[in-house]
């Protein structure tokens, strides 16, 4: 038996050992999807480098080591949840913390939230409100070559749920913050479901953290719906370890004149791989898929976004930024789609890398599927060293050389960073990133669990 | 103030500067001509703290300090100004951050407290005034999308900021019409005092209409062929290079 063979038969048999606990603790209508979806896995197995789209990306180490699985939440590990506060907390949000994937249940009464919302367990709802689950679970995460979501389909028992009425605006955004906290090396599953109804609006913050120094491997899956003329908006900050793997796969799909934002900051993680999917499915329907990436030491993290334009007169923008320091390597590959009936498609791709060292690498693809004939699509790549002139410039002025680094460095993150609308959280993103380039930043500042490693 | 003794500089194997020697006392204005290609920029860079060729002779001096031996921030620090002649564009860093930063680090220097936000944006706007600055300028992002005069304009107004003892202007005029070209002038005049020094590097006498020079030196291949009084510049503006480098060509053939 080969590796790929021996993984597979692995999480077939994770599956098989541990269906009842899963099953008992999970909802009917996620459990009915199991069995085909382990026999999905069965086929693809783990993507390996053959896959185009894993190509600069090498899982199997992180998945050949011996994870203690987290399929029922204990009450005590919420305690260690809920001393902890995140970096972005002091925000004016409605926060939902995650303990190794599992939101706390409370029937989805979150203190203050207006009505026409629902935030909780995906669990929970999807025996409170049958319906609604069931029109869309299991409807948009669809890759046809990553095994690693119908893994995640298999195993998740529970996830985040959230719910907009129509015609409902949340101001304030929602702040959900991923922990993962054990005494052993521990693999995360965790399966979001996200319905924002036609014309609501939505903003949500994804904020990752690693609270102990074990070795984590989370594998988390976002479905996302937002209806006609609405509006959704995430941004995930991930300050995660240098032991710990992140493989998230987020599928927006997207209906008539509907506008999307997804926005990655990675400033920490030994292995993050961010899969983002944009399915322009409704006619005039915009999005814009934005990243920013900083990585030392032997930190690796990869983007691969996805932009399917299946109807026509839609917009795409992608923006995908990085600081590559010490060995790190980084990888972006630009996917965009544009279907045979897509006319008038306006597509638009930038990824923009620093290497700051000699052993840096970065690997950028874009990858442009065009079957229609009237649009306009433009991609442009760019992996260089900080500006030699600019640099003598600001020196020029008095500014060290260190200083006038960090200022180039981080007036090349602006790009992005700027494009964060709430003035609040974008100069919260500000501190951090230029915390995070000074090297100031811990993996979690203010937590009180001391996990640097 | 400054003195530079018998300098010379090569870039990849070539000979840029064959020995310049050159002396600024303060309060003095000292302009130095010469066709293009002659090392004016050259000369200027080096005295900034530019990181490029191999200083192969000779020293300078900046107030008994050896200046060469200081790194680039340091001489901004002890007081030595460059008036690019290209400003370079630096997407995302705003003026005002730069700006602030850079002001800090001098005050740092000489032993004061920062300056507040208030103070300094106070401050901004009085030197604003002198260069006729739009303020949306100061706004945006370092030189970025400025239009050739509002770079130069942008050059002034640092220095105004940083109030340089030693400021050394690279083809300021360049590029400048005629009115753009008064304010900078005007700019430098209320910025010099009995205690400061300027050079102006530049190639056309124009400029020196308006900034009248104490001392004219005049470059040509690498060399410092002539000096003289602020008639000098009269005279090349009305004779033109080519005197100049047939009298030096005249000196080598012959």
């Amino acid at each position: 038996m080969d590796n790929r063979e021996a993984t597979i038969k692995r999480f077939s048999d994770l599956l098989r050992d541990n269906r009842n606990r899963i099953e008992k603790n999970s909802a009917g209508l996620l459990n009915s999807f199991r069995e085909e979806a382990i026999k999905q896995f069965a086929e693809l197995g783990l993507p390996d480098r053959k896959n185009e789209s894993y190509k600069y990306t090498n899982l199997e180490p992180w998945f050949n080591a011996n994870y203690k699985s987290y399929f029922v939440p204990e009450a005590a590990d919420f305690r260690a949840a809920e001393n902890f506060k995140c970096e972005v907390t002091d925000l004016d949000s409605y926060n939902l913390v995650l303990l190794n994937g599992f939101p706390p249940r409370y029937n989805g009464i979150m203190a203050g939230l207006p009505e026409g919302i629902w935030v909780g367990s995906l669990t929970e709802a999807a025996e409170r409100y049958p319906g609604i689950v069931e029109k869309h679970y299991g409807k948009y995460a669809h890759n046809g070559k990553d095994g690693l979501i119908p893994l995640n389909t298999a195993l998740a028992s529970d996830g985040v749920f959230v719910y907009m009425e129509k015609g409902i605006t949340l101001h304030k955004p929602i702040q959900i913050i991923n922990l993962v906290h054990s005494d052993g090396d521990m693999f995360v599953q965790h399966r979001n479901l996200i319905i924002v109804e036609d014309n609501a609006e939505l903003p949500i913050i994804v904020c990752d953290h690693a609270l102990s120094p074990q070795k984590f491997l989370t594998n988390a899956v976002t479905e996302v719906y937002v209806g006609e003329n609405a509006h959704f908006d995430i941004l995930r900050v991930q300050n995660e370890h240098n032991n710990a793997a992140k493989l998230t796969h987020t599928f927006i799909h997207q209906e008539k004149s509907s506008h999307a934002v997804s926005n990655n900051i990675t400033l920490h993680g030994g292995l993050v791989r961010n899969s983002t999917y944009h399915r322009l499915n409704g006619e005039g329907a915009e999005c814009n898929a934005f990243g920013l990436y900083f990585t030392d030491r032997w930190q690796h993290v990869d983007n691969f976004v996805s932009i399917d334009h299946a109807s026509p007169n839609c917009i795409s923008n992608q923006l995908f930024k990085g600081v590559l320091d010490d060995y790190a390597t980084g990888a972006f590959n630009g996917r965009i789609l544009v279907n045979k009936g897509a006319q008038k498609t306006l597509a638009y791709q930038k990824n923009n890398t620093i290497l700051l060292t000699d052993d840096a690498k970065m690997d950028s693809k874009p990858q442009l599927e065009i079957y229609a004939d009237d649009v306009k699509c433009s991609h442009g790549a760019t992996i260089g060293q900080l500006d030699e002139d600019a640099l003598f410039y600001l020196r020029s002025r008095g500014i060290d050389k260190n200083e006038a680094r960090l200022m180039l460095m981080f007036g090349f993150a602006r790009e992005v960073i700027d494009n964060i609308h709430t003035e609040a959280l974008r100069e919260r993103i500000d501190e951090l990133v230029l915390k995070r380039l000074r090297g100031e930043l811990s993996r979690c500042t203010t937590c009180t669990i001391n996990c640097d490693k | 103030m400054l003195q530079i003794v018998n300098l010379k500089v090569e870039i990849e194997g070539k000979e840029i500067l064959k020995g310049i020697s050159l002396n600024v006392k303060k309060g003095e204005i000292h302009a130095i001509m010469g066709p293009n290609g002659s090392g004016k920029s050259t000369l200027a860079s080096v005295l900034a703290g530019k990181d490029f060729g191999d200083i192969t002779e000779g020293k300078i001096t900046y107030m008994g300090k050896n200046l060469l031996e200081m790194a680039a921030e340091d001489r901004s620090k002890e007081g030595i100004f460059l008036g690019f002649q290209y400003p370079t564009e630096i997407p995302g860093v705003s003026m005002v951050n730069f700006m602030k930063t850079a002001l800090n680090e001098h005050r740092k220097y000489r032993g004061l407290e920062p300056l507040s936000s208030s103070d300094f944006l106070k401050l901004m706007r009085e030197k604003k005034d002198l260069v006729k600055i739009e303020s949306g300028l100061t706004n945006r992002s370092v030189n970025e999308g400025f239009s050739g005069g509002e770079k130069k304009r942008n050059e002034i107004f640092q220095m105004a900021i940083l109030e340089p003892k030693l400021a050394i202007l690279d083809e300021t005029d360049s590029g400048l019409d005629i009115d753009a070209l008064r304010i900078v002038a005007n700019g430098v005049n209320q910025l010099k005092t009995p205690e400061n020094a300027t050079i102006v590097i530049t190639h056309y006498q124009r400029l020196l209409d308006y900034i009248i020079p104490d001392v004219v030196h005049v470059l040509y291949d690498g060399k410092i062929v002539k000096t003289g009084g602020k008639e000098l510049a009269v005279e090349l503006e009305k004779k033109g290079y080519d005197w100049i480098k047939k009298d030096v060509d005249i000196v080598s053939y012959g």
